[in-house]
């Protein structure tokens, strides 16, 4: 049973594989997006470098439900819908969307994912001690 | 110049691994241009070698349905240099293989000697009007040229066959068949 710290080395490790980025680069409010440069390819390198690391399954759209973001019944005008955003909050609850909810343009959403969040995804799938 | 960066398949075990051969030639006009006075096979191609590899490999266990393309190299270290009379042998192994993509892992070996290690991440692309860069033919002639059928087997250990889909679209007039104009 790993405890917080090794799930965050863990994905470290996953992200600087990856993203070839520096493990200091590698802090908790860095974003996957934004601070490590991950494009879209990226979501499928790191998803299996955690399967592998911790031994899970990480279904297509579980970490980043691109789906919620291409269905129209929750996307007007470049913008996620109330009820879009709380698709979103349901499927993404290790992630803090309060300040994407603010002003919910589709095109930032992709920016908001932080290593933390994901540290919090990997610890609502597995056994973690303190 | 045609764009094959191996020469044939020695090993090719379907959706497990592929290992393949390039020899480095003097005659290769490539090995001049890269430094000059110093004829080298470039690092570029040696991953480019490893990518079909791992392509074929990948494309293979999809029955050729979905349109591999390298996508991203996460990983690639060279420890020495390619040079004319160098026979490099590349094994690639799957490490994933998913709706959306697959990753194999690489090595190059001259001889006994580990020559580079790398990682390729494929996406599988769909646009349908990249069919026409996806010809059936052509990857059917690519694998008979690189003898995968020859040294092949199937994930049951049978040995390798063209898919029945390939065979299918190409219909009875298979002219990537021995013997022909490549």
């Amino acid at each position: 049973m790993p405890t917080k710290d090794e799930v965050f080395e863990k994905i470290q490790t996953a992200l600087v594989d990856a993203l070839g980025v520096d493990d200091e680069d590698v802090t908790p409010d860095a974003t996957l997006v934004g601070d490590l440069g991950a494009e879209s390819i990226d979501f499928l390198d790191i998803v299996f470098r955690l399967e592998k690391s911790f031994e899970i399954k990480i279904p297509r759209g579980e970490l980043f439900p691109e789906d919620v973001l291409t269905n129209a019944d929750y996307i007007q005008d470049g913008r996620v819908t109330d009820v879009g955003v709380e698709e979103l909050r349901k499927r993404m609850p290790f992630a803090n969307l309060d300040d994407f909810a603010k002003n919910p343009v589709v095109q930032d959403f992709g920016s908001l994912l932080t290593v933390a969040d994901m540290c919090r995804f990997v610890e609502g799938k597995v056994e973690v001690t303190d | 110049m045609r764009w094959y960066w191996i020469d044939r398949f020695i090993e090719f075990e379907s959706g497990r691994y592929a290992k393949a051969v390039k020899n480095v030639s003097l005659a290769e006009e490539h090995v001049h241009d890269h430094f000059t006075n110093y004829p080298t096979h470039p690092n570029s191609l040696v991953l480019e070698g490893l990518a079909q590899t791992g392509g074929l490999l990948v494309c293979e266990h999809g029955h050729f349905v979905e349109k591999v393309i390298l996508a991203k190299v996460p990983k690639a270290k060279f420890y020495s240099e390619a040079v004319p009379g160098d026979t490099l042998t590349y094994t690639t192994t799957v490490e994933y293989i998913k709706q959306e993509g697959a990753m194999v892992s690489g090595t190059s070996y001259k001889g006994d000697e580990l020559h580079a290690e790398v990682e390729i991440v494929f996406a599988h692309l769909n646009d349908p009007r990249m069919d026409a860069l996806f010809d059936p033919e052509t990857f059917l002639r690519m694998m008979r040229l690189l003898r995968a059928f020859d040294v092949g087997h199937a994930a049951d250990g049978s040995p390798l066959k063209p898919p029945q889909r390939l065979l299918d679209l190409v219909g009875g007039e298979d002219s990537s068949a021995e013997g022909t104009e490549l």
